[in-house]
């Protein structure tokens, strides 16, 4: 089966690179999958969860935005805050949860509901991770 | 002439000196290792939004759409400069010398008549600054509890900077911050980040076509931001790099001078101790002859 690299990196440090069959992507319109030879493509993330599937099985990462840079034979992604599912923990989602309610308490007109958007977005993939 | 006792004294203070410089020469190491590490790790995401952003930037620039980010407010009146210096002083000119640079350009800036605003980061930068821009200081970035740099740090001082510009407070900013050449070479740099400036072509010279999602004015306006922090976090830590190394090769001439000054007195202590000596042997010989 053909294979892609897979870059996953924080404005700190490389978080991972390997490579996998596929990428499951949270992007802004929506989520997508980039499989090899998938045609160059530039996408802004939403907070969600990111899923590559490898030789080595499959591996999830929770990343907070960003966006994702696509060619035929690489994915990178670039995220501001992303880490491995299992580290999650509930006091990190305690903090980014109300980092983001103070953001969007302070937003005002356009920027509004961005913050309200990216609210939601985050609250309900937390949720969906912390309540597995 | 000063008398044995002194000499000794001097000669054990000079040693305690050069222990101290010794061992902060070797923590500096041991601190510059660390920073270049970090400045190492940072790169391919540095790397990579500069490539994407130059293809986002020169693919949309030019249209009308353009955000204000890219294109500028327009005028060129008021600028910001923000500095970016160590906390602690004993690295030899390193906090000077980007001082130095961000005054040259404000007294050239002030010259042509624009307002000039400045944004400090770091203790040492302030205290300079202020003797002559005191009213022109706008602000300032305590990082001295800061015991590792994290993008977080640089991206609350990205948010800083977007608020005022959002809020029409200046048309241009730029950072002044040193970049970390070699252990004995770091050079004082002015980075104009906004308007943002990239080199054109970057994610380009493949020659492949990306589509973007949302739409390219999107994707732009959500980067654009992130470019500018990731400037100012890659600033922050090549000036931390540059620090530790400004701060190692001072100490180490600082050991080597305390070392020569050691010899100096050691030989200078020995030729009194003969002196004394001499003088005893001759009073003593003469009182004999005396007899």
């Amino acid at each position: 089966m053909a294979t892609m690299q897979f870059d996953l990196v924080s404005p700190e440090r490389r978080l991972a690179s390997f490579e996998v069959n596929e990428v499951q992507i949270p992007g802004a319109d929506g989520d997508l999958t980039a499989m090899p030879d998938h045609s160059p493509m530039i996408t802004t993330l939403r907070p969600g969860v990111l899923k590559v599937s490898g030789a080595e099985g499959e591996k999830s990462y929770f990343v907070t935005g960003g966006f994702a840079d696509i060619t035929g034979p690489s994915a990178t992604i670039l995220a501001e805050r992303a880490m491995p599912i299992e580290e999650v923990t509930a006091e990190l989602v305690e903090e980014l949860i109300s980092a983001s309610q103070a953001r969007r308490s302070a937003a005002k007109d356009g920027a509004a509901d961005v913050a309200a958007k990216y609210h939601a977005d985050l609250t309900a993939t937390l949720d969906a991770i912390v309540g597995r | 002439m000063p008398n044995l006792k002194d000499l000794k004294n001097r000669i054990a203070s000079v040693k305690s000196t050069r222990k101290i410089t010794k061992a902060m020469q070797m923590v500096a190491a041991a601190k510059l290792r660390r920073a270049q590490d970090a400045a190492e790790m940072a790169r391919p995401y540095a790397d990579r939004m500069e490539a994407v952003m130059g293809g986002l930037a020169s693919a949309v620039g030019k249209s009308d759409g353009a955000p204000r980010l890219l294109a500028g407010t327009g005028n060129d009146d008021v600028h910001l400069l923000v500095v970016m210096t160590g906390e602690r002083g004993l690295c030899g000119g390193f906090n000077s010398s980007i001082v130095r640079k961000a005054r040259a350009h404000a007294s050239e800036l002030l010259g042509a008549g624009k307002t000039v605003k400045i944004l400090t980061v770091g203790k040492k930068g302030r205290e300079q600054i202020k003797r002559d821009h005191a009213d022109r200081m706008i602000g300032h970035v305590d990082l001295s509890d800061v015991k590792r740099l994290g993008y977080s740090n640089a991206a609350d001082i990205a948010t800083d900077v977007l608020s005022r510009f959002d809020a029409d407070e200046f048309d241009v900013a730029t950072i002044f911050f040193s970049r970390f050449e070699s252990v004995i070479s770091q050079v004082p740099t002015a980075t104009q980040i906004v308007p943002a400036v990239f080199e054109a072509g970057g994610a380009d010279d493949s020659g492949t076509l990306y589509e973007y999602e949302p739409s390219e004015e999107a994707v732009l306006e959500d980067l654009l931001p992130r470019g500018i922090a990731t400037q100012i976090f890659t600033a922050l830590l090549e000036n931390g790099a540059s620090e530790q190394g400004a701060r190692m090769s001072a100490m180490d001439s600082a050991t080597r001078n305390a070392g020569d000054m050691i010899d100096k007195l050691t030989i200078q202590y020995n030729r009194s101790r003969q002196a004394v000596i001499t003088s005893e042997l001759i009073e003593i010989i003469s009182g004999a002859e005396a007899l």
